[in-house]
């Protein structure tokens, strides 16, 4: 199917298979290698965009689901105010180890923030529970959310 | 100083416009080794980071250093990083115009002493010949115990999305490859429907089948994940066997097992096998088998062309798998080419060589196409080689003054080296995964006792205490169900479990406090100095409340050589068996600290996959395969259960730096097993403690 798709704040026309997930979109249509496949399962959080501002897994959800919508990536964070906020805040704590995970928690992160900017420690830790990180990075990242919300 | 200091400066670092490029043969797999080879460098030439990179690990071109594995990296590259390093600060000094010993060395440049003059130290040592060999005697640097801001090599790159994976390379005409698995590690291709084959055809996906390994390849990575389904639907496996499903821990006995003793740290095959007297002390312990898991599954890219076979693989020792792909293939080692690319943290030997090893077979398939192949979440925990199953049985006595007079160990398990390399006869083919399945299959590798100090089960097992008479059992177990190899720690997370929840055991049981119990064991001073600043901590924290809290303290030094490590955990139990993880200190002595940053992050991190194997982890299959397909049926931490954490590094003056990332996760397991039996009184010494199971203890089951 020919479809279009509002990514970054650009229309995209996209030829794709029915089915396609939104996930192989990005990477492989519009070469944007930021969302990460993890699981294809949406268990493990690795392929968070947004969309409408809210955390959308996007390695099973059909792109077809997303007509009209506005979808950010890990490329368009860091044209948000926040998105900046986060990703300077993941710096400042150094909350990766090998990084895989980071692109989808600093989507998840920013997402959470857009829609609570004071959320507490237990908030975060719920919101972020779809989200694994094997290198345990974890404390580091909580760290980071905290930073965030002070300085809002 | 390692065999690798005879080398030449050249080989480790070379300058040139400017800059200054560390070569070493060491890969980054999350644990920070090319920011600490930078860091050395920064110490060691006071430059700045910004004029340093790192070159891609490629063979050929890199020193070939084996694996990357052991906790090794430091102590072995860092240490020759650094004499190169100051060797050529040395030799840079000698070019200096006159009284070069009275020039200043600041910010990478030298100074002259009435300061009119500055020259770069990177100016002088593009002068200097590449072949001066490393000097062993060159002095360090003082230590700057400034401040250093953190700092991790591409971390800007990777939470701006912008940092290239395995999984993300991209080249022109590249193609898509997926697998298709049999259901388990008995089962054999027999046929494939007609039909699909011919559909295949028709939507331009090409089906490579070698025997019984089976991939389909497309241009379109959507199309080549829904076709491998399709395919995997219409084909029929046959098998005579099925997997082993009788309880591991019945098997691992020693009924199967080679058995050798270690006499004095070392495995000694002519020392008598004794019969083991009663201890008042005897427990049992259980580790179930671990899987890496990963966040990336596996992945590789090959292309196979008339200039010979390239690959991308993120294992972590390139140099043995291209001698082992070449030797499968038949190809000479020249004719093979890896260059490392990183994925996602691996924690071990995962499925990273055996990707690299099914892309090859599949571009041999597909010459002068590009190929990307992923393995799927289910390949991942399917067919990852995993940490061996363990049982460890230990026996304690202690003499009047309550000092411990006899141990014994006996330890059970499957061997933790299955990593392809070619030592001895197919060594290194028969441990791909490809080269069992293929048209003339090789037969699954046996594994020799590993002979090595701390090698494999062995890891840990031989306590860190003083001690009157040891008497140390290893037993490697065969034929059992599932294919093993390294996951961090080797056999020290279970052995390190076992002793530390015995230790406290007694004592409890003696009525001496568990830290003053194990004080009284140790007269190494560091070891000392580190429970006393655990002591010194717990003494500024209230006790631990809840509903049903507890607090468990755990200490070891891993491989009896590394960083000394002592945890405490603070937990509470929740009524429905569920265990939340409080409020944690870590206390480590890692000696010299390059990368304070870095060193916390290990210890963290391994503080959290140790308390994930505690709580949760462990692969389940059936006769048909296996059953832990994926986060859900293989579940692990997440933010939700994620402690408060406090470290204190100690640093020692004058100890050479030793390695961190496998210290924390075995006395992790053991602080969190002890805290859960100053919460409860319930002893579990079967991992994960998972809520049914400490329900059923506390039940009396």
């Amino acid at each position: 199917m020919r479809m279009a798709l509002r990514v970054n704040g650009q229309t995209h026309q996209i030829d794709c298979a029915d089915d396609t997930p939104l996930l192989y979109i990005l990477r492989n249509h519009l070469k944007l290698k930021g969302t990460k496949l993890g699981c294809g399962l949406e268990q493990c959080g690795a392929c968070a965009v947004l969309v409408g501002g809210k955390v959308q897994l996007s390695c099973a959800a059909l792109a077809a689901d997303f007509l009209g919508q506005e979808i950010v990536t890990i490329e368009g964070v860091e044209a948000l105010p926040l998105g900046q906020k986060v990703q300077a805040a993941f710096l400042d704590q150094t909350a990766a180890q090998c990084g895989y995970c980071t692109s989808g928690l600093v989507v998840a992160v920013t997402g959470l923030l857009s829609q609570d900017p004071q959320a507490d420690q237990a908030k975060i830790k719920d919101g972020l529970k779809g989200h694994l990180c094997r290198c345990g990075s974890h404390p580091r990242v909580l760290r980071a959310v905290q930073q965030v919300v002070a300085q809002s | 100083m390692t065999r690798l200091a005879t080398h030449k400066v050249g080989a480790w670092l070379w300058v040139s416009d400017g800059q200054i490029t560390i070569i070493s043969g060491k890969v980054d797999i999350g644990q920070r080794i090319s920011t600490a080879l930078m860091l050395i460098v920064q110490e060691e030439l006071t430059l700045n980071t910004a004029l340093m990179s790192v070159a891609p690990v490629q063979t050929d071109r890199a020193p070939d250093e084996g694996i990357t594995s052991g906790s090794k990296s430091i102590e072995d590259t860092g240490a020759v990083v650094r004499q190169a390093a100051a060797t050529l600060r040395q030799a840079a000094r000698a070019l200096l115009p006159q009284n070069g010993a009275l020039w200043a060395l600041q910010n990478g440049q030298f100074c002259s002493p009435d300061g009119t003059q500055k020259i770069d130290i990177l100016d002088l040592i593009t002068k200097l010949d590449p072949q001066l060999p490393i000097d062993a005697a060159a002095a360090f640097l003082p230590r700057d115990y400034g401040a250093a801001s953190p700092f991790m090599r591409d971390l800007d790159q990777m939470v701006r999305g912008r940092f290239c994976y395995l999984p993300d390379i991209d080249v022109p005409n590249m193609q898509h490859a997926r697998l298709v698995r049999p259901p388990h590690s008995h089962a054999r291709l027999g046929a494939i429907e007609l039909q699909i084959l011919a559909k295949m055809v028709e939507e331009k996906v090409q089906v490579v089948r070698d025997g019984s390994f089976l991939a389909v390849v497309s241009p379109d990575e959507w199309a080549v994940e829904t076709a491998a389904k399709r395919v995997a639907r219409a084909c029929t496996w046959v098998s005579d066997k099925t997997l082993e499903i009788k309880d591991i821990f019945e098997s691992l006995t020693e009924n199967n097992a080679k058995k050798i003793r270690v006499i004095d740290g070392i495995p000694d095959p002519k020392a008598p096998l004794v019969a083991l007297k009663d201890l008042p002390y005897r427990a049992r312990f259980e580790k179930p088998y671990l899987a890496h898991g990963s966040l990336a599954p596996s992945a590789a890219f090959a292309h196979w062309s008339q200039m010979g076979l390239k690959l991308c693989s993120h294992s972590q020792g390139i140099y043995p798998l291209r001698a082992s792909i070449a030797q499968s293939l038949g190809l000479a080692l020249e004719q093979v080419q890896i260059t490392h690319v990183p994925s996602s943290g691996c924690y071990g030997h995962n499925g990273a060589d055996d990707a690299a090893m099914d892309a090859a077979l599949i571009a041999k398939h597909c010459p002068n196409v590009p190929i990307l192949l992923k393995w799927t979440r289910q390949d991942e925990q399917q067919w990852e080689p995993f940490g061996s199953a363990m049982v460890v049985e230990l026996g304690m006595a202690l003499d009047p003054d309550q000092k411990i007079s006899d141990f014994h160990a006996q330890v059970y398990s499957d061997t933790h080296r299955g990593r392809p390399r070619p030592d001895g006869a197919q060594g290194g083919p028969a441990r791909l995964l490809a080269n069992r399945l293929r048209a003339d299959p090789l037969a699954p590798y046996v594994p020799l006792l590993n002979m090595n100090p701390q090698g494999g089960m062995h890891r840990n097992i031989d306590p860190i205490y003083q001690i009157g008479q040891k008497i140390i059992v290893k037993n490697l177990v065969q034929d059992l169900p599932l294919r093993t190899s390294a996951v961090r720690c080797l056999g020290g997370g279970a052995n390190m479990f076992a002793i530390e929840s015995l230790m406290d055991e007694v004592a409890r049981d003696q009525g001496v406090d568990p830290l003053a119990f194990r004080r009284a064991q140790l007269h190494d001073l560091r070891s000392l100095a580190v429970l006393d600043a655990l002591k010194t901590e717990l003494s500024t924290r209230p006790t631990p409340s809840g509903q049903m809290p507890g607090r468990g303290m755990a200490f070891g030094q891993y491989k009896n050589k590394m960083t000394r490590t002592a945890i405490s955990v603070d937990i509470d139990l929740r009524e429905d068996g569920q265990i939340l993880l409080k409020d944690v200190i870590i206390v480590a002595d890692a000696g010299r600290i390059i990368d304070r940053d870095g060193l916390a992050a290990q210890l963290e991190g391994g503080f959290l996959q140790g308390a994930s194997w505690a709580l949760y982890e462990e692969v389940s299959w059936s006769a048909q395969g296996l059953l832990s397909q994926d986060w859900d049926s293989y579940p692990v931490i997440r933010f939700d259960n994620i402690p408060e954490m406090k470290l204190v590094l100690l640093e020692p003056s004058d100890a050479p730096s030793v390695g961190a990332g496998e210290a924390t996760p075995g006395p992790a397991i053991a602080a969190i097993a002890n805290a859960l039996f100053d919460a409860t009184g319930l002893r579990l010494r079967r991992l994960p403690f998972r809520p049914d199971r400490v329900l059923k203890a506390a039940l009396g089951d």
